[in-house]
């Protein structure tokens, strides 16, 4: 019998060794642990430095700044791979630096650069990324958090919601208002945890993703000297919209990689489990949902990997990456519901896998811009009247 | 300290394996490969002396055809300095085609110490590294489960499993040791590793330029899949098993 899925066809021997390794560490160091982490709704801080050991947290990552080199398509294999651990929160945990650090290395100085972003790589300081407050998420011209100019650097007013690692990262690159236009008056500030007037308000409580730490954040006037602005004044639009594509083809990548771990423990249920003298795989309505959910998965990776390819040669098409969001995440929520519906019982308990994939894949058409938003996008592009 | 190790290609333990209609093999379209994990043992140990000792150098050798370079850049991704393929195609090949094969290797490369793993999880032929020791004329140790080196590099003391307990031998180098199951855990391939292997040296050779004769010895006839299991019995008491257990099983 033939795996259900081909594997991936990969243009660089690498990135095929990188995925090996990055399977290996879902299989050995995530998966025994997922139902237990997603119960205590965290993961134990030292993954980071046993993740960073192996170079997995520096994939795409300069080598000048401890990096592990390779493109784009680095990480985004590590996020469809790391999956297979079975809990979605844990790799969101795992890769918040993915967009907390794209800032600083695009706009940032040298000095910066050598200060934020070696010892995250390493897995000695989690990083976050915080853009959404209580009233605006998406539409980041809303955002009120406020740097006011002091002397030596600037005081920070306002709060962020839905911070992934929020609750215990030790910086956080904060998207703040230094003027008032809408997008050239947005600038990025490095805030690190121990900063008077930062507080964490509260850590949230959440369908899925549970082992991943999402936060509140308050910033009471608190103060950030010069140096930890990141770029000019006005400058932190462009670097979020640079970050969103590289954000939402993750969670495309997540997207595909979830809806092939449930696919596969559906499949193996299936083959196993007997009801009327058989294997519920040899019923037509199993095989065939079966057989839809392959070809769903199929369908999502490819669209994924098409779109990764132009992103990886600066061709980055942000349409085309809302498209691959929107389908991958759709897919990962059906073929999730269709495995719970094959295991029955067995898939409505927590300590199965489908059941937890579930959960989480329901973010997927939320985090990084609603389905709605990337819609939206792709409607601006492609249909005009 | 020169230390020659090998890398065999094989199916992934994990995968399932199908036997071919024929009976001439196993499905091996869509299969996972990779190396064998008693040769990642023997790369890992191989790793750890060199971490021990100065101016160590690790050859990793495959044979096998071109999809095995695979397992070679894992191996050098782990750490070894530079790889040798052995071109071949896997049908001509049998256990002792293969340890000659290393014989003509080690005759050219004079390494100290040869590693391989106990036996490959695809043949289970376990023969290989019994018949280039042999061939060399040199000291092996099989089924290593410690390795320690003696004093000066100039030897190793090897303990191995043997039925009933632990078994102590001690060999001068060059010598020929197999990696048991319990010698080590093999480190991850890093991908700052992974993008250095890319730069090491891998060479390329065929057991012809090497002067090996290829007679095989042993011709594959059919595979057959072992029988389907029966089911079990159930015992009321503990005197039933007790009996069913000697006169049935024989095994007490």
């Amino acid at each position: 019998m033939k795996p259900i899925l081909p594997k991936p066809i990969d243009a660089d021997p690498a990135l095929a060794a990188f995925r090996e390794t990055c399977l290996r560490f879902a299989r050995e160091r995530i998966a025994p642990f997922a139902f237990e982490w997603e119960e205590a709704e965290l993961f134990p801080r030292s993954l980071y430095a046993e993740a960073g050991a192996i170079g997995l947290l520096g994939a795409g990552f300069p080598e000048a700044y401890g990096g592990s080199g390779g493109d784009a398509f680095f990480p985004l294999v590590a996020a469809e791979s790391l999956v297979h651990g079975g809990t979605t929160g844990v790799v969101a945990g795992l890769s918040s630096h993915g967009i907390a650090l794209p800032p600083i290395l695009l706009l940032g100085t040298e000095a910066q650069k050598q200060r934020f972003v070696p010892p995250v790589l390493s897995g000695q300081y989690i990083a976050a990324l915080a853009i959404t407050e209580p009233d605006t998420g998406s539409d980041v011209a809303g955002v009120k958090t406020r740097a006011v100019p002091t002397t030596g650097g600037y005081v920070i007013k306002g709060a962020k919601m839905f911070i992934t690692s929020g609750a215990r990262a030790d910086f956080i690159s904060v998207l703040a208002r230094t003027g008032d236009d809408p997008h050239a008056g947005l600038t990025f500030f490095v805030v690190e945890r121990d900063r008077p007037g930062f507080s964490v308000s509260r850590a949230l409580k959440k369908t899925g993703w549970r082992a991943s730490d999402t936060a509140e954040l308050s910033f009471d006037d608190v103060f950030v000297p010069t140096e930890n602005r990141i770029g000019a004044e006005g400058t932190g639009f462009q670097a979020l919209m640079h970050n969103f594509q590289n954000e939402r083809l993750a969670l495309a990548f997540m997207g595909h990689g979830t809806a092939e771990v449930a696919l596969n423990d559906a499949l193996a249920y299936a083959r196993e489990r007997r009801a009327f003298g058989r294997e519920i795989a040899r019923f037509q309505v199993i095989r065939h949902r079966l057989a839809e959910m392959a070809t769903r998965t199929f369908a999502a990776r490819e669209l994924n990997y098409s779109v990764a390819r132009k992103l990886v040669a600066g061709q980055a098409d942000p349409a085309q990456i809302a498209m691959a969001k929107n389908f991958a995440a759709q897919t990962a929520v059906d073929v999730c519901h269709d495995a719970v519906q094959i295991l029955a019982g067995a898939g409505y308990l927590r300590e199965t896998r489908v059941e937890r994939l579930s959960r989480d894949a329901r973010l997927l058409p939320i985090g990084g811009g609603t389905t709605d938003i990337m819609n939206e996008i792709i409607a601006r592009f492609y249909v005009s009247v | 300290m020169k230390i020659l190790v090998t890398a065999k290609r094989v199916t992934d333990p994990n995968s399932k394996i199908v036997l071919r209609p024929d009976r001439q093999g196993i499905v091996t379209d869509n299969v996972d490969f990779k190396m064998n994990p008693f040769c990642e043992i023997a790369v890992e140990e191989a790793l750890r002396l060199r971490d021990k000792t100065e101016d160590s150098e690790i050859v990793v050798v495959t044979v096998g055809d071109e999809e095995t370079t695979k397992e070679i850049r894992t191996a050098l991704a782990m750490g070894a300095d530079r790889g040798i393929r052995v071109a071949a195609d896997e049908k001509s090949l049998d256990s002792d085609v293969v340890a000659r094969i290393l014989m003509k290797l080690c005759e050219q490369e004079k390494p100290d110490l040869v590693l391989l793993g106990k036996q490959a999880i695809d043949g289970d032929n376990n023969q290989v590294a019994q018949l280039l020791a042999e061939y060399l004329g040199w000291p092996q140790a099989t089924f290593a489960y410690k390795f320690e080196l003696t004093e000066g590099n100039k030897g190793a003391r090897v303990q191995r499993e043997v039925d009933g307990g632990v078994e102590t031998v001690s060999l001068t180098f060059p010598a020929v040791v197999t990696t048991d199951l319990r010698l080590n855990e093999p480190r991850y391939a890093s991908l700052p590793g992974i993008m250095k292997a890319k730069k090491k040296p891998l060479t390329e050779v065929t057991p012809a330029e090497l002067g090996v004769d290829m007679t095989l010895k042993v011709t594959t006839v059919a595979f057959e899949p072992p029988p389907g299991r029966t089911a079990g019995v159930k015992v009321k008491t503990v005197e039933e098993l007790i009996e069913k257990l000697a006169t049935e099983a024989k095994c007490i």
